[in-house]
């Protein structure tokens, strides 16, 4: 026996292979079975699944598991005929293939099957057949006359609404014949007639012998594609992948090579070369590739286990299997899946009780999907659950030190959910023998992260939860953007990178610094920035001007940050080399490369740098959130400039009215008749104090640079404060001279400065120098808004554009001023206000023939391109942010000379 | 590392001898793969001051180690290139960094004695022995404890 075995080593090997697959197979599909236990089809699977396994056993000479195989066979021979389908007979079956499963795992290791006996699952087995013949013959009987009826099939209810008329075949009965008509020594292809069926079962160990050779042949269509695969060994696929990234790397060598000299008579085979390598890199990558549903297939028997655990009715609902990633990304992802999906079902879904309680249906639904984006591929875990318990995250967080209990009020519902990624985090109260051991979402975090993915957690309470892991497709070649920090080459990969800004100063992206900390503002968002080189600890000590740079704009999760470079090269495929255990510590690097030119550069690992940015992120977060925030309710959040001038009372100012922060050296602020000046950018800047604002007597003076069309004036503060996202509401107009008004920013009264009063200061003209253009005419506007805020804002701006702007506080006065005959050459319309809106405004105008002509501006705090197409299409001429007075001055100024020409 | 304790009477180990700053070192030729002129190294920042940084040696990435800093001696300051003494350690490529490559060495293993208990505690970590030479001291060079760096057990 133990010397046979050793002459069939490879035999075995195949065998336990197959075999393996097999049993897999066989799980999932008796948990489909026994939700549709009619489902013939599925049945014959198995059926032929199991009896495969029991062939190879006995010709292998393998008596404990063919034994058991047999045992298993019987039962569900008789499900196929006509034995009702009971869970607890399925959950038999399971605990056989179990046994199998062990069996064949001692096999595998010492070569033989091991000692034992399985006469305990035998015996059920076999106890559970005989039961299920008494039920049948019971339920056979009475019903004498239902017999021709069975004659059209046993599976007659479930294929179609009706019974079947005599004469007619099921579906699946049709394709069973189909199936089973190549096989020669089968059972005729005529629908098996209850007497022959009867008949088969009896003697069950007999024909299962005599069916063995026709079996494999039964399986007809997995058999073809079973002809046209083979099995490779991984080693030699690694091998081949290993071959195939020299490859590219001495095709990358040699472009490289040819880049620098011209008219090499190398090019044009080269460049084949160089298709042919691409193509064959695809082709290897390709053959790693493995649908993702190999790593969900154990999850229905799973969940159909925890289900009988737990004493909850769960529905596992799987889409998007067959979508295809690298097998040693599968590696990595199957076991934190399987964990969260035991989450889902432990912690998530509630008992039946609960869910009728709340409403729902008591069956509780697991959805798992899976599909592509970009290099990308996205797995979603839901659940219809009771979603997480933010205040039990919160007081576990604050238990376990991960966030101070002063700053945790601060943290959005999504921050606070991200909790539950941190080291030893479980809410559960109680541990189950499933989960809620506090060892389980870090490591699944760990583990995704090692793989350069990202997880994300949305959930609503009482609603459920949705757990999203984003993971590249490969591991091996990624696209990369090679860029450069004090004089040394890094590789970031192309994963993370969102988009590449070239900031200077003077345009419309620039570095600026709010204290230390270096940001850009993006579009209306404020970007954490951080220097790659300072980061590395690689500071040349050369001063990198600090405003201008190259910033790659970096996403991780959900985390947006720019990474300050010295340059940019391009980007190259390049192949990731696992790093050194020398260096492995260093959390800043995921692997290093060979480029085309030879040297060896270090690849940036973004979650490194995400994590660097250390308690900075979370601030950014929470801006970030404010933002997703405001754009799904709809509320107008500014961005003000918080500062202290004269009293401890805060102040603040809209940012978008600040041109710049500075600090300027005390030292270099002079006198000049009267007022204090300082050389800024070539030019004389005049500086006004605030009320009670003292100039220091030495060192670095904070001064808010406002600056327009060429002239700027400083405003003397004490201190820079923050910058902070809020919904300015001034609640308390002001009297004083300077001041708006009152509003509440970050729980404190914060006065709101009135910019327009200071600017005057500076140069008296400031207002009115533009009125003496030439053209002598100053142009009218209208500007609409429902902010009192506004109005007040953009009044002095226009004004100093050399505007006369008329203000109205709705779109219902300007269109009565507008009936009234008054001619403007432009309006300004806010876009959300009460009542009338800003697009039904424009409508109304155009819908007037005399005002139809009218240029009319959108001025709106979210500028989206549905938002702007809506505003096209209801006639305006431009549409512009509210805070981008640059923007809104140009696009007056262009839809006025427009007029004028026209005029 | 077999051959340290096969100390059998008429045992030779072969050693490829170096100079790192005046003091010969020996190491096992059974562990050296190649020597090599170190080009195009590439600093990796945040490493341990050991790590040099890391090359391509026929496709292949070596981490470098500088010997000097390892030693704990004084950086050089002759301008002169190091060379490299190639050797693996679990699959993975490393280069010392030495001053000089000198003569491949037959030494019988008889005549190794062992570290004298004054040695540099650094060096005495490292060292599997001393063979007295007519001229000089060859400290036999540990290529499993030189690569026992700090940041292993970091990495672990």
């Amino acid at each position: 026996m133990r010397k046979g075995l050793w002459f069939m080593d490879d035999l075995l090997r195949e065998f336990l292979t197959e075999t393996n697959e097999s049993l897999d197979l066989v799980d999932v599909q008796l948990v489909r079975f026994e939700q549709e236990p009619n489902n013939a089809k599925i049945l014959d699977n198995i059926f032929r699944l199991v009896h495969t396994i029991k062939g190879t056993c006995g010709f292998l000479g393998l008596p404990r598991l063919e034994a058991l195989a047999h045992a298993a066979e019987t039962l569900m021979g008789k499900f196929r005929d006509g034995m009702t389908v009971t869970g607890e007979a399925v959950t038999l079956i399971l605990f056989s293939i179990d046994r199998i499963k062990e069996i064949l795992d001692q096999l595998e290791r010492t070569e033989a099957e091991p000692e034992g006996a399985d006469a305990d699952l035998i015996d059920q087995l076999q106890k559970m057949v005989e039961q299920g013949m008494r039920a049948m013959a019971d339920a056979a009987a009475p019903p004498e006359p239902a017999v021709p009826q069975l004659t059209e099939g046993t599976l007659v209810l479930q294929v179609l609404e009706r019974p079947l008329r005599p004469g007619e075949v099921s579906l699946d009965d049709l394709e069973r014949a189909f199936r089973e008509t190549p096989g020669p020594e089968q059972a005729p292809p005529a629908p098996p007639t209850p007497p022959a069926s009867i008949v088969k079962a009896k003697p069950a160990a007999k024909p299962a012998q005599s069916r063995k050779f026709a079996e494999p042949e039964a399986g007809g269509d997995h058999d073809k594609v079973a002809n046209q695969s083979i099995r490779v060994h991984v080693d030699t696929l690694e091998h081949l992948m290993t071959m195939v990234s020299e490859l590219v790397l001495t095709r990358n060598q040699l472009l490289e090579i040819v880049r620098r000299h011209e008219d090499s008579e190398f090019k044009v085979p080269l460049q084949r070369l160089s298709n042919v390598t691409a193509e064959l890199q695809e082709g290897v990558m390709k053959t790693r590739m493995q649908p993702i549903g190999n790593a969900w297939q154990k999850l229905p028997r799973i969940v159909r286990d925890l289900s009988g655990e737990l004493g909850k009715q769960i529905e596992l609902e799987m889409h998007g299997a067959d979508t295809e990633l690298d097998r040693q990304v599968l590696d990595l992802i199957k076991d934190p899946l399987t964990h969260m999906v035991r989450n889902s079902a432990d912690h998530g879904l509630e008992t039946p009780a609960e869910r009728a309680a709340a409403g729902k249906p008591e069956q509780g639904t697991i959805r798992l999907s899976a599909y592509h984006e970009g290099g990308h591929i996205l797995i979603c875990i839901a659940d219809d659950g009771r979603g997480l318990n933010t205040e039990a995250i919160k007081a576990k967080a604050i238990s376990n030190g991960v966030v101070a209990e002063a700053d945790v009020e601060k943290l959005t519902e999504a921050q606070i959910h991200k909790f539950i990624f941190a080291p030893g985090f479980s809410t559960a109260a109680k541990v189950t023998n499933v989960s809620g051991r506090g060892v389980g979402m870090d490591v699944v975090r760990t583990n995704i992260d090692q793989i350069g993915g990202t997880i994300d957690v949305k959930s609503v309470m009482g609603e459920g939860s949705s757990f999203t892991i984003k993971i590249p497709l490969t591991l091996a070649i990624v696209s990369a953007l090679i860029v450069e920090a004090a004089g040394d080459r890094f590789a970031i990969p192309q994963l993370s990178v969102v988009e590449l800004v070239r900031a200077r100063a003077n345009s419309e992206y620039r570095i600026e610094r709010i204290k230390d900390t270096p940001v850009l503002r993006l579009r209306n968002k404020l970007l954490p920035l951080l220097h790659l080189k300072k980061l590395l600890g690689i500071d040349d000590g050369r001063a990198s001007d600090p405003e201008n740079g190259f910033i790659v704009v970096t996403q991780v999760g959900s985390q947006t940050f720019g990474i300050v470079v010295d340059g940019v090269f391009h980007t190259e495929e390049i192949v990731v080399k696992p790093m050194s255990t020398k260096l492995r510590h260093i959390a800043m690097f995921s692997g290093n490369t060979i480029l085309g030119d030879g040297s060896v550069i270090m690849i940036i690992d973004p979650n490194g740098i995400a994590q660097a940015l250390g308690s900075l992120a979370t601030q950014q977060d929470l801006v970030d959130e404010n933002e997703a925030m405001r754009a799904a309710s709809g509320e107008q959040m500014t961005s003000l400039l918080v500062f202290r001038a004269g009293s401890a009372q805060p102040k603040a100012v809209p940012l978008a009215l600040v041109t710049r922060l500075e600090e300027i050296d005390v030292d270099k602020i002079e006198r000049s008749s009267g007022r204090h000046m300082v050389q800024y950018r070539d030019q004389l800047m005049p500086l006004v104090e605030m009320d009670g604002v003292a100039l220091r007597s030495s060192g670095a003076q904070p001064i808010l640079v406002f600056a327009d069309d060429g002239r700027a004036m400083g405003l003397v503060v004490d201190e820079i404060v923050d910058i902070v996202e809020e919904r300015l509401n001034i609640e308390v107009a002001s009297s004083r001279d300077g001041v708006l008004g009152s509003a509440v920013i970050k729980g404190s009264a914060t006065e709101v400065i009135d910019v327009g009063h200071f600017l005057p200061m500076a140069f008296a003209d400031w207002f009115h120098r533009k009125e003496a253009m030439p053209s002598m005419h100053a142009q009218s506007v209208l500007l609409i808004d429902d902010s009192p805020f506004f109005r007040n804002m953009l009044g002095p701006v226009l004004k100093a554009a050399g505007y006369r702007p008329t203000v109205t506080a709705s779109a219902q006065e300007a269109l009565g001023i507008l009936r009234s005959g008054q001619q403007f050459d432009a309006i300004l319309t806010d876009i959300e206000m009460p009542e009338m809106n800003g697009f039904e405004f424009a409508e109304a105008l155009r819908a007037d023939t005399r005002m139809a002509d009218m240029p009319i501006i959108a001025l709106s705090s979210t500028i989206s391109p549905a938002a702007i197409e809506r505003g096209r299409q209801a006639g305006f001429y431009d549409y512009v942010a509210k805070f981008d007075r640059p923007g809104l001055i140009a696009a007056l100024k262009e839809q006025t000379a427009e007029l004028h020409q026209a005029a | 590392m077999s051959k340290q304790n096969d100390l059998a009477e008429d045992q030779i180990t072969e050693y490829v001898t170096t100079i790192i700053d005046g003091q010969l070192f020996g190491l096992p030729i059974s562990r050296v793969q190649d020597v090599f002129m170190p080009a195009r190294l590439t600093r990796v920042p945040l490493a341990s001051p050991e790590v040099a940084g890391v090359l391509n040696l026929r496709g292949r990435i070596v981490t470098a180690i500088d010997m000097r800093a390892r030693l704990g001696l004084a950086r050089r300051d002759d301008g002169r290139p190091p060379m490299a003494v190639g050797v693996e350690l679990r699959g993975e490529s490393y280069g010392l960094l030495i001053d000089t490559v000198g003569e491949v060495l037959k030494l019988p293993d008889a005549g190794r004695e062992a570290n004298p208990i004054n040695l540099d505690p650094r060096l005495a970590k490292m060292a599997a022995g001393i063979h007295r030479l007519d001229s000089q001291l060859l400290v036999i060079l540990d290529v499993d404890r030189v690569l026992e760096m700090g940041s292993d057990a970091m990495a672990a």
